[in-house]
């Protein structure tokens, strides 16, 4: 299998600041790709230089083997891309825009036309014909994903595509996703900061933090990375106590802090539970909550960096 | 927000791909959306409309009787002559900028930048439906001279000729407004692109005939490129087929334009390479 996505040591920076200070990819064609961060981890700068509209400090990059500065116009023929904003003119239609997106791309009239019909089934049926400013967040962001793939493209970059969608909206989008993918073998780029979206969709996750990429691997690798289990464990205070008592635990892996608790690894939590419990009680900590569950990437997230995506 | 159930996926034509458009087709892309704009903008011509009718007919009011006073051999007309400024009123400073710097703050621009057309047609595609625009605004004032009593030496075809300077000027001078646009991504700044038009505009015969200026502003106005282009109209009213003047006027528009639209590329540049 060739590669839709190649970088070496690909950065970029604005004035002092570093912004991506030198990422390395490999993505696989008919792969979705999760790009997992927080906020100003340098995900959205990677894909404006992927997607050719930012120039690279350093390092290079290769879609389906074309440069991105040498070849920005032949990638941009094989390329639909979804930014962060639903970048939509609200004067326009649904159907101007995608009529407008299609002309652009070289599609004939008759063309257009069987695309559209191909691709509404992403908006609101009886949305196409209205005015944009009239629609809903969710409509817009709907709309952008069908205007970026009004030409087939053979990858697609989503940019956070579902950040501040209700959930059924967000299923729509998940839903075309997975469509583009299985049916049409589209390779699928996707940035996002739910630790969830990213571990639903993506057969392999890139976690990004400040400007580079920490992990890569299956979301189910990188959740093995941290242990089988997980157990979270309120408490209000000694705290420090604590974290040192569990340490020493047989049963226990690691213990970190979280904002809300301690989150102790553990390799059979079914087992461990009682011995923590145990364990907390002689000492006489209080435990306000205690609870056992199966690692996230956000856990992952914790591991590598000390810090969350997302607040428990 | 509307809660349609998504209909389901029809299969894709596989074999519709994307391919190279061409730069006209590609312009004229950008021009037909930019005019489909127009009418739905009605606040970017509207004020255009009737500014200009206002001063020429103030202007008229309040300067024809002492301007048709001065002795001379009695042919002047002050309508006539006032005409030229109306349109160049009308049709300075009217473009897309402002529409330009809306596609930049909500990301429509990237998305543009995003498909593979060239980055020329992006600008000039914005400047033919400008180019569009300022033939119809020049439209009313003419009809308006016309209903006044003012006469076209230079006849129908003159009119045309009249109509395309005026076109022609509003062209040039929108580099100002879109390179303002690109460098700032602002709609105020835009705005105040209007106040370059003052130096050009009153620094001139705009007003009064060139002779008639004091000295230290007649020399100025022999240095002001608007000078020449008010010059070259006012003589397709008044004298007919003057082609020295009408070159004159020309060349001082291809000036103008020149400065103005190396100023809009620049910042084209300019925003691509910061992108």
């Amino acid at each position: 299998m060739t590669n839709a996505i190649t970088a070496n040591q690909l950065a970029r920076s604005f004035g002092d600041v570093k912004a991506v200070t030198g990422v390395d990819l490999e993505v696989k064609e008919g792969e979705i790709y999760g790009f997992l961060g927080p906020n100003g981890a340098g995900k959205s700068t990677v894909v404006r230089m992927l997607t050719t509209l930012l120039s690279p400090t350093s390092g290079s990059a290769q879609i389906l083997g074309m440069d991105v500065v040498k070849q920005a116009n032949d990638v941009r023929l094989q390329i639909g891309v979804a930014l962060q904003e639903a970048s939509l003119d609200k004067k326009q239609t649904g159907r101007e825009i995608l009529t407008l997106q299609g002309r652009l791309y070289g599609l004939n009239k008759k063309q257009i036309e069987k695309r559209i019909a191909e691709v509404s089934h992403v908006i609101d049926s009886d949305a196409i014909d209205r005015k944009i400013g009239t629609y809903s967040g969710g409509m817009e962001r709907r709309l952008d994903l069908a205007a970026s793939i009004m030409h087939n493209p053979k990858l697609l970059f989503l940019d956070e595509p579902t950040t501040g969608l209700d959930p059924q909206s967000r299923a729509s989008v998940w839903e075309e996703v997975r469509r583009l993918n299985t049916d049409l073998g589209t390779t699928i780029f996707l940035t996002t900061q739910y630790l969830e979206e990213a571990d639903e969709l993506s057969d392999r996750v890139g976690i990004m933090n400040k400007g580079a990429l920490v992990a890569e691997g299956s979301p189910t690798d990188l959740k093995k990375s941290v242990g089988s289990d997980v157990i979270q464990v309120k408490i209000d205070q000694q705290t420090d106590a604590a974290k040192a008592l569990l340490s020493e635990l047989s049963s226990v892996e690691k213990v970190e802090s979280g904002p809300k608790g301690l989150l102790i690894s553990v390799n059979n939590g079914a087992a461990a539970v009682s011995s923590i419990a145990v364990a907390l009680n002689d000492a006489q900590i209080n435990v306000q909550e205690l609870t056992l569950r199966t690692p996230t990437l956000d856990d992952v997230f914790l591991d590598l960096t000390g810090d969350r995506i997302e607040v428990l | 927000m509307a809660t349609t159930t998504p209909a389901k996926a029809s299969i894709n034509d596989k074999t519709i791909v994307a391919k190279p458009s061409g730069f006209l087709s590609d312009m004229f892309v950008i021009a037909g959306r930019a005019i489909k704009s127009i009418p739905r903008e009605p606040e970017v011509f509207i004020p255009a409309l009737f500014i200009p009718a206002f001063f020429f007919i103030v202007n008229i009011g309040a300067l024809q009787d002492v301007t048709e006073s001065i002795p001379g051999d009695g042919s002047f007309s002050y309508k006539a002559f006032q005409m030229p400024t109306a349109i160049i009123f009308a049709v300075t400073g009217i473009s897309r900028a402002n529409g330009l710097v809306t596609d930049i703050s909500t990301g429509y621009f990237d998305r543009l930048l995003l498909t593979p057309t060239k980055r020329l047609p992006l600008l000039l595609g914005l400047m033919v439906a400008d180019f569009l625009l300022v033939i119809l605004l020049c439209l009313p004032v003419v009809a308006l001279g016309l209903a006044l009593g003012v006469h076209f030496e230079s006849g129908i075809l003159g009119i045309f000729a009249f109509v395309l300077l005026g076109g022609l000027w509003g062209l040039a001078f929108t580099g100002f407004p879109y390179s303002i646009a690109l460098k700032t991504g602002s709609a105020a700044a835009v705005g105040s692109s209007f106040l370059l038009f003052f130096p050009f505009a009153f620094l001139t015969s705009s007003t009064i005939p060139l002779d008639l200026l004091t000295g230290w502003l007649r020399t100025i106005a022999k240095f002001n490129p608007l000078t020449y282009i008010l010059e070259g109209m006012r003589s397709l009213v008044t004298e007919g087929w003057d082609w020295t003047a009408i070159w004159q006027a020309l060349a001082a528009i291809a000036i103008v334009g020149g400065f103005s639209q190396f100023l809009s590329l620049m910042a084209l540049r300019g925003r691509i390479k910061r992108n």
